[in-house]
């Protein structure tokens, strides 16, 4: 039984058929309507969530199964003491197959070690959250066609930001990968992504401070929120802050076939003037989440 | 050098690092066995100026070897049968650790299920390096 804890669970081989079988959906999603009769979707979140809940509840409906779960810790069993472990060995009984979130970080792989059913990572504190970087991942292979030979901009806060840190280290095993680190000094990727992955991998890579300045390389430009407490004061915050809202202006500095991701929620980062560009991609990004998280499914399941 | 005394059957943990001996002596458990145990502490040595020696009669089965290479792997241990050294044995650091070290990270999900092990993975040998199996986080000392 294979569960779904970290990117890096699956081979690029794996991902590959994976994203394929996603990519079918995309095109034909009515095929698969009746590919989970009678199968149940356990959503386990401990605490709050809106799109990746109700992405993984969309995606199970489309493919003809049933949701079952709760949406905040107050709401479980969770409220009353009981473990992770236990939890799981019950929903073992209820479900087929279940999504957890936790703000405890190696929450899910207590329960994987536990679990009759296959459990997926659904955000596990500030550790990992691997559907959203398989979201990247589909949305930039349908956009491009490929995830080889392409530079990427990655935006903003860089040093909390763990969809971040995960696509980096998913997209380095691809060839021929570029990547441009854009952030205030603050927030710069912490040493162990720089020396770990990327130095240690010999992959190419620089950073900057504004993103006007290598707006033209990129291919894909992935933004993240840029919050101001991260800030060590606000004279620095306000002296950067511009740097890092994508607007008109600088759109027009981009090549015409660059794209925009962004893993939501946007709140000031995107100026909403860029919405109507071709070039951003972020709301087709949140659709793309729930065929991946279909592929994602009935690969645990088996049923692909 | 203090004379101990020799040992006739039982193994020599040698070179450890002055000053570590007692943190060793009970991360070993060596207080609960029955058999003696000499601890030698600040011996003159050629190579280190001054080390800690512990002396322990009996079988090697009585030490784990594991947590002795976590705790400082360049340790030797010297396996003594009929009052002779009959193997040197060098310490590896081992690729995983249960229950030696706790993690200390808040956010780990070990810091509120209370009976969960704590499990450390080497993943980093040059660098050794170990990070909690369940949030990914450094061990720091």
């Amino acid at each position: 039984m294979k569960h779904l804890l970290s990117p890096l669970d699956f081979s690029v081989q794996e991902l590959d058929e994976l994203l394929a079988l996603a990519s079918d959906i995309a095109t034909n999603p009515t095929k698969y309507n009746h590919h989970c009769d009678g199968k149940k979707l356990a959503t386990l979140f401990y605490e709050p969530s809106t799109r990746t809940r109700l992405s993984f509840e969309a995606a199970m409906l489309n493919l003809g199964g049933s949701v079952l779960g709760f949406s905040s810790a107050d709401s479980s069993s969770a409220a009353k003491g009981e473990s992770v472990s236990d939890t799981i060995r019950v929903i073992s009984c209820y479900a087929d197959i279940c999504a957890m979130r936790h703000p405890k970080e190696g929450a899910p792989m207590v329960a994987s070690e536990k679990s009759r059913i296959p459990v997926i990572n659904a955000g596990d504190g500030g550790h990992e959250h691997p559907t959203q970087t398989l979201t990247d991942l589909m949305t930039i292979n349908e956009l491009r066609g490929s995830l080889d030979n392409f530079t990427i901009g990655l935006c903003g806060d860089l040093k909390f930001g763990r969809t971040v840190h995960s696509l980096i280290n998913s997209l380095i095993r691809y060839k021929n990968i570029k990547f441009v680190l854009i952030s205030p000094k603050e927030l710069r990727v912490p040493d162990y992504i720089r020396e770990d992955v990327l130095e240690a991998n010999g992959v190419e890579y620089k950073e900057v401070e504004k993103l006007e300045d290598v707006m033209p390389e990129l291919d894909i430009l992935y933004m993240t929120r840029v919050q101001k407490e991260r800030f060590f004061s606000e004279d620095e915050y306000l002296r950067m802050k511009d740097f890092y809202i994508l607007d008109k202006t600088k759109m027009e500095l981009a090549k015409p076939d660059m794209y925009i991701l962004h893993p939501l929620p946007r709140v000031n980062e995107i100026s909403v003037e860029v919405d109507d560009d071709p070039r951003a991609a972020y709301f087709k990004q949140a659709q793309y989440g729930v065929y991946v998280r279909m592929a994602l499914i009935l690969t645990l399941l088996g049923l692909n | 050098m203090l004379n101990v005394g020799d040992l006739n059957e039982g193994f020599v943990l040698d070179h450890i690092e002055a000053g570590k001996s007692m943190m060793i002596y009970h991360s070993l458990g060596l207080d609960k066995l029955d058999c003696c145990v000499a601890i030698i502490k600040n011996a003159r040595s050629n190579k280190m100026g001054k080390k800690d020696i512990i002396k322990i009669e009996g079988g090697l089965d009585l030490v784990d070897l594991d947590i002795l290479g976590f705790i400082d792997h360049n340790i030797t241990v010297n396996v003594i049968k009929n009052g002779e050294i009959v193997e040197k044995k060098r310490l590896s650091l081992p690729s995983s650790i249960t229950n030696i070290i706790k993690c200390k990270n808040p956010r780990c999900i070990t810091s509120i299920e209370q009976e969960l092990n704590h499990v450390f993975m080497l993943t980093d040998e040059a660098n050794m390096v170990y990070r909690c199996k369940y949030c990914e986080e450094k061990y720091k000392g």
